[in-house]
């Protein structure tokens, strides 16, 4: 096993991270602050690659593509919380899940009826379609741009955070939406303009994951069900919590695929070594989150309250 | 009281369902039970059987075998058990002639007791799982689509015949993706370096690409049917890798993912029974009808539906509406008569087709992309499992 190899593991595990990580943002933002469950997270991030198709099939401009797939995906979410979610916020988890489970159906067939049910087109923007040659490996461009990208929105979303007056907002409303409200502060628009942010960050992830993946219905539920992972291992409402558990989920996810078949082969008969990888590996980040609950139920990096 | 009214009213009812199957049967209908996954991430295999077939029936003026033809389309969601509920009602209620379709393998598998049971005739236009290739074959069984392995042996014997030293094999991790590899293997006599299992409906492949162009393959072969083929193609692409190690592939690149990968798709490989490129009458008449009707191109499941209704055009015609075993021997004779879209056709002893198995490129022809025929490894191939089915 060559170290470009496993540095080119690394990368990968690391791209895989933070695209988890723009999915996570919004959605521990939304489920830790407002205390709710958004099943509907991943169509939202499904809206937004089909957007950015749709856009890109017509201007062919990938920079207008991706800002359509965030203002189309900020739009949606500003919607969804007036029409669906701000009526749920005083009711139990389990209606929510109901809700938004109900929405998931809905976006699901909603993409079919409008975009049909064969996957759409999206290509990778010109400037990035080479690869980049790192000790005889050919990576991808496009993905290191992925890995900028997120590392951009984790810095930006950090200082929203912890350095400006609304985050200072956001974090008091977490904690005493009623004392915050008392003091003037609009509580009921600083929830919606969460969710629609929670929604454009899924919107972005949508439009950069949709020229390496299959644009298709029902492609935000996996990827829903690993970020939900990230958000109870990172600690929930925590961004810097998700960031985090991202990444690590991101290289354990990727390491184990690589790695878990070759270690069972010295191990184990090679039959079993090649049935038994792939079925351990995707288990291996649900294994991760059961060791971290049982150590830590709050998760890795709580949110300070 | 309304007890007499109520009595009164059943009976009519069931004066007028009598008459009318009375009439049903003079004017002598015929009705087809259409099953396929119609919703979910595999729709678009179901949808293309559905307008295959729809288009072949309209061809033939809204009947086959000369009897009006009702056609009932149900969407079994790629779930056996709803696919079993399915067959039933088709058989106990509706009464159908035939069913068309029955889905993917395992769905197809779970609804057979049913359909052996009642002797109804069954054409699959996606599926030919080995145990019906085999010893449990059944005289009203039928596929006019493939024995699951014909496609990946006909690659097997493809880069045999290229002169392919070490391939390297990738597969999701379940029963077709281990039945397709081993096809590939039973023709394919070099070495084989890797024999990877992915994780089934994984989005993301960097990490096996960077492992397969650690391994420095000849060659590689791969299966990864819908979505799964739409990440992995764009993403080996994307690696540069596409000009690097040859790709063939199965159920990978075809008329359902092309839309969606297009250039990222030129240069790969695929083993088939068709194409819309195929270059015969038949099939240049199909994919310009299809094409004129639905603005796409067709897939290998809209060709297969498509000939399964010609197929039960003829078959219809030479016997008595309610007699599905005469029913069962029409369909596996009309199989030699069939003008097929894919070429030679013909029912085997064990009612899979007898048929070529082509390669084809996918190649930039002007700035529409097709294929390209290079070669036919399999013709009028025969199974691996024939001579385990009792049937003669």
């Amino acid at each position: 096993m060559s170290s470009t190899l496993v540095l080119a593991q690394l990368l990968n595990g690391l791209q895989y991270g933070v695209l988890l990580f723009l999915l996570a943002a919004g959605l521990t933002l939304v489920f830790g602050i407002m205390s709710f469950v958004n099943l509907a997270h991943g169509s939202l991030y499904m809206m937004g690659a089909y957007f950015a198709a749709t856009a890109f099939q017509y201007t062919g401009s990938f920079g207008l593509a991706v800002a359509a797939a965030m203002g189309g995906a900020l739009l949606l979410g500003l919607v969804l919380e007036l029409a669906v979610v701000a009526r749920l916020y005083r009711r139990d988890h389990l209606d929510h899940v109901l809700a938004t489970f109900g929405l998931v159906l809905f976006f699901n067939e909603l993409v079919r009826i409008v975009w049909g049910s064969q996957p759409v087109f999206l290509q990778v923007p010109d400037l990035l379609s080479g690869a980049i040659d790192i000790g005889g490996f050919s990576y991808p461009s496009y993905r290191f741009a992925i890995i900028l990208v997120g590392l951009a929105v984790a810095v930006g979303s950090w200082m929203l955070i912890n350095k400006t007056r609304v985050g200072m907002l956001i974090r008091a409303g977490a904690v005493n939406p009623a004392m915050v409200a008392a003091l003037g502060v609009n509580i009921r628009l600083l929830n919606a303009m969460l969710f629609a942010v929670g929604a454009m960050l899924a919107g972005l992830a949508g439009a950069m994951a949709g020229p390496i993946l299959s644009v298709q219905s029902g492609m935000g539920e996996s990827v829903l069900i690993t970020t939900l992972v990230v958000i109870v291992i990172g600690g929930i409402g925590s961004v810097t919590g998700a960031f985090y558990a991202a990444l690590i989920v991101g290289i354990v996810d990727t390491m184990g695929r690589v790695f878990l078949p070759l270690i069972l082969r010295q191990m184990t008969e090679r039959s079993f070594a090649d049935a038994a990888g792939p079925a351990l590996a995707s288990m291996l980040v649900y294994l991760l989150m059961a060791v971290v609950l049982a150590w830590r139920p709050q998760g890795l990096f709580p949110a300070n309250r | 009281m309304t007890t007499p009214n109520t009595s009164f009213r059943r009976t009519a009812l069931a004066l007028t369902a009598l008459a009318s199957a009375g009439i049903g049967h003079l004017a002598s209908a015929a009705t087809i039970g259409l099953m396929a996954p119609l919703s979910g991430p595999i729709a678009v295999v179901g949808q293309d059987q559905v307008d295959g077939f729809m288009l072949a029936v309209e061809q033939l003026g809204g009947k086959l075998g000369g009897q009006a033809a009702t056609v009932l389309k149900e969407d079994d969601q790629l779930k056996p058990e709803i696919g079993g509920q399915i067959v039933r009602k088709f058989i106990d209620k509706d009464k159908v002639d035939a069913i068309v379709g029955l889905s993917f393998s395992n769905v197809m598998m779970a609804s057979l007791p049913r359909i052996a049971e009642t002797g109804t005739v069954a054409i699959a236009t996606n599926a030919g799982p080995s145990p019906v290739a085999g010893a449990g074959c059944k005289a009203n069984v039928f596929s006019t689509a493939w024995q699951n392995d014909g496609a990946a042996e006909a690659m097997g014997k493809f880069a045999q015949d290229r002169g392919v030293k070490k391939v390297y094999l990738m597969a999701p991790n379940y029963q077709a993706g281990k039945d397709m590899l081993s096809g590939f293997k039973r023709y394919f006599k070099g070495q084989i370096v890797e024999e990877v299992y992915t994780q089934v409906n994984q989005p993301d492949y960097s990490a096996e690409l960077a492992q397969l162009q650690a391994a420095k393959p000849d060659a590689a072969f791969v299966f990864y049917p819908g979505g799964m083929g739409v990440n992995f193609i764009k993403q080996m692409a994307q690696a540069g890798l596409m000009a690097k190690i040859p790709l063939y592939s199965v159920f990978t690149v075809d008329g359902t993912t092309l839309p969606a990968l297009r250039d990222a798709a030129v240069g790969s490989i695929s083993g088939a029974m068709w194409d819309a490129a195929l270059d015969t009458p038949e099939n240049k008449k199909f994919v310009a009808a299809f094409e004129a009707k639905y603005k796409r191109t067709p897939s290998e499941y809209a060709a297969t539906a498509y000939d399964a209704a010609n197929l039960l055009n003829i078959a219809l015609g030479k016997v008595k509406p309610g007699d599905s075993k005469a029913l069962s021997a029409a369909v596996r004779a009309a199989g030699s008569e069939l003008k097929s879209v894919r070429g030679p056709f013909a029912f085997n002893n064990n009612n899979m087709p007898v048929q070529n198995y082509y390669a084809f490129e996918t190649v930039k022809d002007g700035g529409r992309i097709t294929g390209k025929l290079l070669a036919t490894p399999l013709t009028k191939h025969v199974d691996a499992y024939h001579t385990q089915c009792a049937q003669k």
